[in-house]
C-alpha cells in the first residue's frame, strides 16, 4: 500500500442507525433497572406499613401469650419460635439425606447412574409446596407423627417440619454435589498416592475441599426453609393464631404461615385494628432474614469459586 | 509419645491379626458407601411414595370421572366438582406472566450481558437480580396486596374485585419469576461464545444487530429451557396468590359475561384448588379431589418439564 491519498469514507455512521442504536440500549437499560425498581416496591411497601405498625402497637403487645393479631395479641417471638422449629426440624432431614445424597452422585456412582438420578432428584424439587402441604397432612401426619408419638394432633410443627425437610433435600443434594465435583481430580489422586481408600479420600479430602459449598448449600436451605409458606400453613395448623410453645407436637405459626392465614380469613385482610399492618412487619422481617442468609451463602459460594 | 506409638503398633498387629484371621477385608470403608447409598435412596423413596399415595387416593375420582374432571367447573358438589375453571385461570396467569415478565426478562438479561459496563452500579444490579431470587414467595405477595393490587384498581382493571384479579396475580408473579428469567437467560447469553460477536462486528454490524442476528439466536436455546421451567414455577406458586386475594371458596361461574368481566372478577388456579379442597369440610373433597386436582398440577408440570428438555435437546449448539 503505497498510495497516499485516501478516498474519503464517512467513519461516523448512518446517523439513522446510530439514533436506532441508541434507542435499543436505552430500552435495555430500563428492563435491566426494573429488578432495582421491584426491590425498592417491596422495601417500600414493606417498610410503610411495617412503620405504621411498630409506632402504633404497644410495645407489651409484641411480648404476650401467641400470635392472635386480630385481637390485638402480636407475640413475635411465637412466629420466631415456630420458624426456628420447623427449619431446624427440616434441616435435620434434609442434611444427611443431602449431603448423602450428593457425596454417593458426586463420588462413587457411575455416569450412567448419575445420569438419571440427578434429574430424579430434579424431579423431586420441581413438586410444587402446596402438593408437599397436602401429603405432610395426609401422609406425613396420621402415618408417621401421630404412629410415632400417639398424643399428637393432626397439626404439628413436626410433620411440618419433616415437609419442609423433604422440600429442602434436593436443593442441598444438587448444590453440594456441584461443590463436591468442583473439587480438583489432582486433589483425589494425590490422596490415593498416598495410599487412601476411597472413603477416607471422601470423607478426609473431598469433603473438607468442598465445605465452603456443602455450607453455602445449608444457608441457602435454611433461608429456603424459613420462607415456606404452604407446607406450613396446611400442615402445622393454627391458623387463626397460635400460642408460644417449643414443643414441636403442639401446631405452630411461622412468620410465613402467619401472613398467609391473615391475608385467607373470611374476612380477608380486613382485621382488627392493626392487623393488616401486621402483616407487613412480619413480611419485613422475613424478608431481612433471608435476604442477610442468601448474602452470606453468596458470599461463601463466590469465595469458593475464587479457591480452585 | 510411648502411648502413640503404643496405639499405632496395636492397631497394626490388630491389622495383621485381622488378615489371618479373615484374609483382611476392611469392611468400612463399604459400609460408609453404603450409608451414602442409602441416604440417596430415601430421597427418591420418598419421591416415589409420594407419588404413588397421591395417585392411590386420586384413583377414585380420576378412574370415575375420567376426562370430565378435568373440563367440569367449579362446584360445591364433590361429584361434579372440577378443575378447569382452575386451570383457565392458572393458564391466564402464564400468559401474563409470559407477557410481561419473559420481554423484561430477558432484555434486562442482554443488558446485563452485552451493554452494561464494568462498573459498580452493573455488580449492584447483579446482586439486586440475586437477591430478589432468593426473596420468600409471600413477600411478593404482599407487593402485590400493597402495590399492583392498588394499581390494577386505579387503572381501572379493578372490576368487582376491586383489584384482586387475575391481572393483578399476573404482574405478582411476573414480578416473582423476573430474577429467575434474568439470570437463565443471562447464563445462556454468557455461554455464546465471543467469536459469534466477533464475526458480526468484522461485518459491520452495530452492537444491536450483533444481538438481534447472533447472540439472541444462538442463546435462544437455553434462554427458551429457562423461560418454559419459569412457567412451571408460576403454575405451582400458591402463597402470593393467597396473599392477593384469589378465590379460597366457591365462586359463580363467570358465564357468558364478557371478557373483561372475566379477566377483572373472581379467580382462582390449580395449586389454590388443591390448597382450598384441602381444607373443606365435605371429606370428600381433601380425600380424593384435592389429590386428584394435584395429579392435574404434576401433570401440566411434567409436560411443561418435558417441553423444556426436548427443546433443549433439539436445539442444543455444541461450540
Amino acid at each position: 500500500m503505497t498510495t497516499r491519498s485516501q478516498p474519503t469514507f464517512d467513519l461516523s455512521g448512518n446517523p439513522k442507525r446510530l439514533r436506532r442504536e441508541t434507542r435499543v440500549k436505552v430500552l435495555f437499560m430500563l428492563a435491566g433497572f426494573t429488578s432495582i425498581a421491584i426491590s425498592a416496591l417491596i422495601v417500600v411497601s414493606l417498610v410503610g406499613e411495617a412503620w405504621t405498625f411498630i409506632s402504633q402497637v404497644d410495645v407489651s403487645e409484641l411480648f404476650t401469650l401467641g400470635w392472635f393479631p386480630r385481637r390485638g395479641l402480636f407475640d413475635i417471638p411465637t412466629l420466631l419460635i415456630a420458624t426456628f422449629i420447623i427449619a431446624g426440624i427440616g434441616m435435620l432431614v434434609a442434611v444427611p439425606l443431602g449431603l448423602g445424597g450428593a457425596a454417593y452422585l458426586s463420588e462413587y456412582a457411575s455416569p450412567r447412574a448419575r445420569h438419571w438420578m440427578k434429574p430424579a432428584l430434579e424431579v423431586l424439587a420441581g413438586i410444587p409446596s402446596v402438593v408437599l402441604g397436602f401429603w405432610a397432612l395426609s401422609f406425613i401426619s396420621p402415618q408417621i407423627v401421630q404412629r410415632a408419638f400417639s398424643s399428637a394432633k393432626p397439626f404439628t410443627m413436626l410433620a411440618a417440619g419433616l415437609g419442609v425437610g423433604v422440600l429442602i433435600t434436593p436443593l442441598v443434594a444438587t448444590v453440594s454435589e456441584d461443590a463436591m465435583r468442583a473439587v480438583p481430580v489432582d486433589l483425589r489422586e494425590a490422596s490415593y498416592g498416598l495410599g487412601a481408600n476411597k472413603s477416607t479420600t471422601v470423607r478426609k479430602v473431598v469433603f473438607p475441599a468442598s465445605i465452603s459449598g456443602v455450607v453455602a448449600s445449608m444457608i441457602l436451605a435454611l433461608s429456603r426453609a424459613i420462607g415456606e409458606t404452604m407446607i406450613v400453613f396446611m400442615a402445622a395448623g393454627a391458623v387463626g393464631g397460635a400460642l408460644r410453645t417449643w414443643n414441636p407436637l403442639d401446631p405452630g405459626q411461622t412468620m410465613t404461615a402467619a401472613v398467609a392465614s391473615l391475608a385467607t380469613g373470611s374476612d380477608q385482610v380486613a382485621g382488627e385494628g392493626l392487623a393488616f399492618q401486621s402483616l407487613f412487619f412480619v413480611g419485613l422481617l422475613l424478608f431481612l432474614i433471608t435476604l442477610v442468609l442468601n448474602w452470606f451463602s453468596n458470599r461463601i459460594v463466590r469465595k469458593y469459586r475464587e479457591a480452585y | 509419645m510411648t502411648s502413640a506409638t503404643d496405639r499405632k503398633r496395636k492397631a497394626t498387629s490388630e491389622e495383621v491379626a485381622r488378615a489371618i484371621r479373615r484374609g483382611g477385608v476392611d469392611w468400612r470403608p463399604f459400609a460408609f458407601q453404603a450409608l451414602l447409598f442409602v441416604m440417596l435412596l430415601a430421597s427418591f423413596a420418598i419421591l416415589i411414595i409420594l407419588l404413588v399415595d397421591i395417585v392411590a387416593s386420586a384413583l377414585p375420582t380420576l378412574g370415575d370421572r375420567g376426562f370430565g374432571f378435568v373440563t367440569d367447573g367449579l362446584s360445591l358438589n364433590p361429584e361434579t366438582a372440577g378443575v378447569w375453571t382452575a386451570i383457565i385461570g392458572s393458564l391466564v396467569i402464564a400468559l401474563i406472566v409470559a407477557i410481561v415478565a419473559f420481554p423484561i426478562g430477558i432484555g434486562a438479561a442482554i443488558y446485563l450481558e452485552e451493554y452494561a459496563p464494568d462498573s459498580k452500579v452493573t455488580r449492584m444490579l447483579d446482586t439486586t437480580v440475586r437477591n430478589l431470587a432468593g426473596v420468600p414467595s409471600i413477600v411478593y405477595g404482599l407487593l402485590g396486596l400493597a402495590i399492583f393490587v392498588p394499581v390494577v384498581r386505579m387503572i381501572g382493571l379493578g372490576g368487582s374485585t376491586g383489584g384482586k384479579n387475575v391481572i393483578a396475580a399476573g404482574i405478582t408473579m411476573a414480578a416473582l419469576v423476573l430474577p429467575i428469567v434474568i439470570i437463565t437467560s443471562a447464563e445462556a447469553i454468557r455461554a455464546v461464545p465471543r467469536s459469534i460477536r466477533e464475526a458480526g462486528f468484522g461485518v459491520g454490524a452495530t452492537q444491536w444487530e450483533v444481538i438481534r442476528s447472533h447472540v439472541v439466536p444462538s442463546a435462544l436455546p437455553g434462554i427458551l429451557t429457562g423461560t418454559v421451567l419459569t412457567l412451571a414455577r408460576a403454575f405451582g406458586e400458591t402463597a402470593p396468590l393467597l396473599v392477593i386475594g384469589v378465590a379460597t371458596g366457591y365462586f359463580a361461574p363467570p358465564g357468558d359475561a364478557s371478557l373483561l368481566d372475566n379477566l377483572t372478577g373472581a379467580y382462582t388456579a390449580l395449586p389454590v384448588v388443591v390448597f382450598s379442597w384441602s381444607r373443606q369440610t365435605q371429606a370428600e373433597f381433601a380425600d380424593t379431589l384435592a389429590p386428584a386436582a394435584i395429579v392435574v398440577l404434576l401433570v401440566v408440570l411434567f409436560i411443561l418439564n418435558g417441553f423444556a428438555v426436548w427443546l433443549r435437546n433439539r436445539t442444543e449448539h455444541k461450540w
